[in-house]
């Protein structure tokens, strides 16, 4: 399983994501310039991954411009065949703005950026993930939400130190806790938390390393 | 239009330096001209009251490959083909008046010193002075400006790692907002800032110039008065996304080898720039101002000249090798302009629709050039004498304390700086190895070398108050013994003076000790002066701030095996006081803001002890002999131990027993300099002793790490997190 990395201008975790995924995971990365539009070097195994950071410096509404990209357009095709795309933080907002992923994600309710180390979960065990955004307030209408917990899309949750799913434990507002979820067909996957950031052990975190292969991205 | 003396003084030039411009050009500058002058004979440009005193600095030796001053900042060398770069200015004077906008800008600018010479930055730090925390004026501007650095810094994609926030009431009108930025560069692919090769082209590339930041520079040279809301348009607007761009594009460019000098275009704008690197390659440059890309109609040729738009950046290409250029910065959507040639005559032709609107030898109106250089004058600070007078039995010592401490946590000072913090993307870069594991200073894994750096911003300027040589002297000491405490071995410092009025002779008092005593402690550590930036005039009608000459300094960790952290690792690990211990409570958080006293001398500092007690501690951090290692600062030895304890929810056991001879206030919350507490296992601690004891350092077993209890002289001080919950939560809910 290879790896494409779309850089888009004003990407910023472009790089740290390669890194974890060549250095940490021991992955081919391929890096994909959102000018270009080829994506013959992918099979449908393989897994695009969107980045974070301030794709066209986040102008209009984060992501939302990114998705008008030549390299989105591919992107999206190639989730439309059943390739897996990973969006996290700004990819994850890229995802929502393509209508790949439903719902939105609003400004923080506190209205401030915020950076540090949350605890998600699963339900089934319980990660320590740094967060990093302004914008990662999870929205979406009752009837999305019923449908992600229908047919199980919704991936983490921010929760306390014991995995119990609290508002105290929520650093943005985010409707039900929400950090991470996917689409129906299981393909496409976004996410608020950066695992990327915590895969390495010089930085003292490897749980990181756990998201990945739960999403099943280290076959 | 007539230019007159009086043309002069509104462009906030002297009638000397009027006269002495006449003289340079041998006739009488046109106003395009005198603007040219004015810009780049402000203090912001020229360094003219401060330059003497700056050279008095060890600018050489060490690690360091570029002396100071010679390009946009100082590198030194970090082993394995690489350089480390790094450099720290101010934004005071637009962040007072746009917080959002100055702070914000103020990052960006730092950023470019940094990667127009080829480095790629991979930490930020900043230094932030505010009054005080209960006043409205102070919550926005602290907000602005936290925003503002956030704003610029999450974007820019570069992690904050470190800072310092003070909150005196000397701040109140004049904020200090102080930007540092480190980066790496592989040491043959360093750019100058010098223009060379006559014929060659000159390229404006980046955001287009409009009439934001206009008189900028010298905006900076003048006190904060009522009138100077009036002059919101010369606060720049910043743009992180185009910075961002123009960093790819810049470092990308770099590669294509076609690239003869660049340097970034921030104060004073193209006059700036096209002077400088013409003057540092001895030649001239014809512009044609035509072709600079405008984002608004009818500029005047001045206003072109001297506007400080954000984001720009300036070239001399290989002539031939246009094309090449062109095609990066179009890959990246990025404006770029051949708006001239290197002439050989050293003279700056600036044309604009057609006519020739200015012709200045670049020498002139440079540093070390043309631009003047002032003697000041200097005298003892009046109220230098109440400092002395301080005779420490006027004050009673404590009896509770217990609740001396509580009081003393919360104090915005000392207390958890973590609502600003988290505002701040500190992890981006996958580099900063202190989020998971604190130390003293933050550890960045320096990618691609091998290596790690250890970066710290300190200034105390309660001391610096207090004794202007010994307090500065403590800045450096302290920044050292940060990086010491991490593991790391101190390269060099960047320092960012922040002073009133140098025509005020006890300000300049203030500013030729502290120098003085920088140089003292700098030559000490062997950590010379890489470049900075001097912000006076930060005052107003009620007077100057504090002395705050603040240093950033740098330090390698060549094997990442010897980082040290400095949090509690196991219940009944021994707790070791290091360094001597006196009867000192001069200019202590706690003698100024709980006891009031705001008029005592700097604490006690040994250069000497202070030496042997950093040398004593990296000795053991590389024998492996100790497992935490946190220094002795603000708030004393007990929110030293405090602080240790947080990181892994551990308590302590400790006491007094053997310091009967100390005060309680001064052995508990006295900030005596070079001292430190470290843990170790009780096998280590023979080892520890007989070092100590071979290097002339005393060191005291005070106690050992608990499972949760805080417990001092036998009393039963409650559950460390209960500490952890005042010390985090105290600015917070201060803040509305």
């Amino acid at each position: 399983m290879k790896f494409g990395v779309v850089v888009f201008p004003g990407s910023n975790c472009d790089r740290d994501m390669q890194d974890a995924l060549q250095n940490d995971l021991n992955k081919e990365v391929i890096m994909l310039w959102h000018k270009d539009r080829d994506l013959s070097m992918f099979t449908t195994d393989d897994c695009i991954v969107l980045p974070g950071g301030f794709s066209y410096g986040d102008y209009l509404r984060c992501g939302a411009i990114a998705r008008f990209s030549n390299m989105m357009e591919s992107v999206i095709e190639f989730a439309q065949r059943g390739g897996k795309v990973l969006g996290v933080c700004n990819g994850f907002q890229i995802l929502c703005e393509s209508g790949l992923l439903p719902g939105v994600l609003l400004q923080n309710i506190h209205q401030k950026y915020v950076c540090k180390n949350v605890n998600i979960t699963n339900g089934k065990e319980v990660f320590t993930i740094p967060i990093a955004h302004g914008d990662g307030r999870y929205y979406a209408s009752n009837e999305v939400l019923e449908e992600l917990q229908a047919n199980n899309q919704i991936l983490f949750q921010y929760c306390d130190e014991a995995g119990n799913i609290v508002a105290d434990a929520n650093p943005n507002g985010a409707l039900q806790n929400i950090a991470g979820i996917k689409n129906k067909a299981g393909n496409v996957f976004g996410m608020m938390p950066h695992p990327e950031r915590a895969s390495s052990p010089l930085l003292g975190n490897e749980d990181g390393k756990k998201i990945f292969a739960l999403l099943g991205l280290t076959a | 239009m007539e230019i007159t003396v009086t043309t002069a003084q509104q462009l906030r030039l002297t009638e000397e330096e009027f006269e002495l411009i006449q003289q340079k050009l041998s006739r009488t500058p046109n106003f395009t001209e005198l603007c040219c002058f004015s810009a780049m004979w402000s203090e912001h440009c020229s360094y003219k009251n401060s330059i003497k005193w700056l050279k008095t600095l060890p600018r050489e030796g060490g690690r360091m490959l570029v002396a100071a001053g010679e390009e946009n900042a100082g590198l030194m060398d970090m082993g394995n083909g690489y350089g480390v770069v790094f450099k720290i200015e101010s934004h005071n004077h637009p962040s007072a008046i746009e917080p959002f906008q100055g702070a914000a800008t103020g990052v960006g600018g730092i950023q470019r010193d940094i990667f127009t010479m080829g480095a790629r930055p991979i930490a930020s730090l900043n230094s932030l002075r505010f009054g005080n925390l209960t006043d409205a004026k102070t919550q926005r501007l602290l907000k602005g400006v936290v925003k503002g650095i956030g704003h610029y810094g999450n974007c820019f994609g570069v992690p904050t790692v470190a800072g310092e926030v003070y909150f005196e009431d000397c701040y109140h009108t004049n904020p200090l907002v102080n930007a540092m930025s480190v980066g790496i560069v592989k040491a043959n692919k360093m750019v100058s800032a010098t223009a060379k090769g006559v014929g060659n082209p000159v390229f404006y590339v980046g955001s287009a110039t409009g009439k934001d930041g206009i008189g900028g520079a010298s905006f900076a040279s003048a006190n904060i008065t009522e009138e100077s809301v009036e002059e919101l348009p010369a606060v720049q607007v910043g743009d992180p996304f185009q910075e961002k761009k123009l960093l790819e594009a810049c470092l990308e460019v770099i590669e294509t080898g076609a690239v003869v000098g660049m340097q970034d275009m921030g104060a004073a704008g193209i006059i700036c720039s096209t002077s400088e690197m013409s003057a540092k390659g001895g030649v001239g440059m014809r512009i044609d101002l035509d072709k600079v890309p405008t984002r608004q109609q009818n500029m005047k040729a001045w206003e072109l000249l001297l506007s400080e738009s954000q984001e720009r950046m300036l070239l001399v290409v290989e002539k031939g090798r246009e094309a090449e250029v062109i095609a990066v910065f179009e890959k990246w959507d990025l404006s770029v302009s051949n708006i001239g040639e290197v002439t050989n005559d050293g003279l700056l032709h600036f044309y604009y629709h057609g006519n020739l609107e200015a012709v200045i030898p670049a020498e002139s109106l440079v540093l070390g050039g043309g631009a003047p250089q002032y003697d000041r004058e200097y005298k003892k600070p009046a109220y230098l004498s109440n400092i002395e007078n301080f005779d420490i039995n006027s004050i009673n010592d404590i009896t509770d304390l217990q609740s001396t401490t509580k009081a003393l946590i919360q104090i915005p000072n000392i207390a958890s700086k973590k609502w600003v913090a988290e505002q701040y993307d500190s992890m981006v870069g996958t580099a900063n190895a202190s989020t998971n594991a604190p130390s003293d200073a933050a550890v960045v894994l320096a990618k691609g070398t091998g290596k790690a750096l250890a970066m710290t911003v300190d200034c105390n300027s309660k001391y610096v108050f207090a004794n202007p040589y010994i307090g500065c002297s403590i800045a450096v000491a302290e920044a050292a013994r940060n990086i010491v405490c991490s593991g790391g071995e101190p390269l060099g410092l960047t320092n960012c003076l922040n002073f009133g009025n140098p025509y005020d002779p006890e300000v300049y008092y203030q500013f030729v000790e502290a120098i003085k005593g920088m140089g003292n402690a700098c030559r000490a550590f062997n950590t010379p002066v890489t470049g900075g930036n001097v912000s006076f005039y930060n005052q107003n009608p009620d007077g100057p701030v504090y002395p705050t000459p603040t240093i950033g300094m740098v330090g390698i960790i060549d094997d990442f095996k010897n980082r040290m952290t400095l949090d509690f690792k196991n219940v009944d690990d021994v707790i070791v006081l290091v360094g001597h211990q006196v009867n000192d409570i001069g200019s202590s958080e706690y003698l100024h803001k709980i006891r009031k006293q705001y008029f005592s001398p700097a604490p006690y500092f040994n250069l000497e002890e202070e030496l042997r007690m950093q040398r004593f501690l990296l000795q053991l951090i590389k024998n492996h002999a100790i497992l935490s290692a946190h220094d002795i600062s603000e708030g004393g030895l007990i929110i030293t131990l405090m602080e240790k304890g947080f990181n892994r929810s551990l308590g302590f056991e400790v006491s007094k027993t053997e310091f009967q001879h100390l005060r309680n206030d001064a052995f508990w919350m006295g900030e005596a300099q070079g001292r430190a507490v470290i843990t170790c296992s009780a096998i280590q601690w023979p080892g520890i002793q007989q070092l100590a004891n071979e290097l002339n350092v005393p060191v005291y077993k005070i106690g050992k790490v608990t499972n949760d209890i805080v417990s001092v002289n036998n009393e039963n001080w409650g559950s460390i997190n209960a500490w952890k919950e005042l010390y985090e939560n105290a600015i917070g809910k201060l803040i509305q």
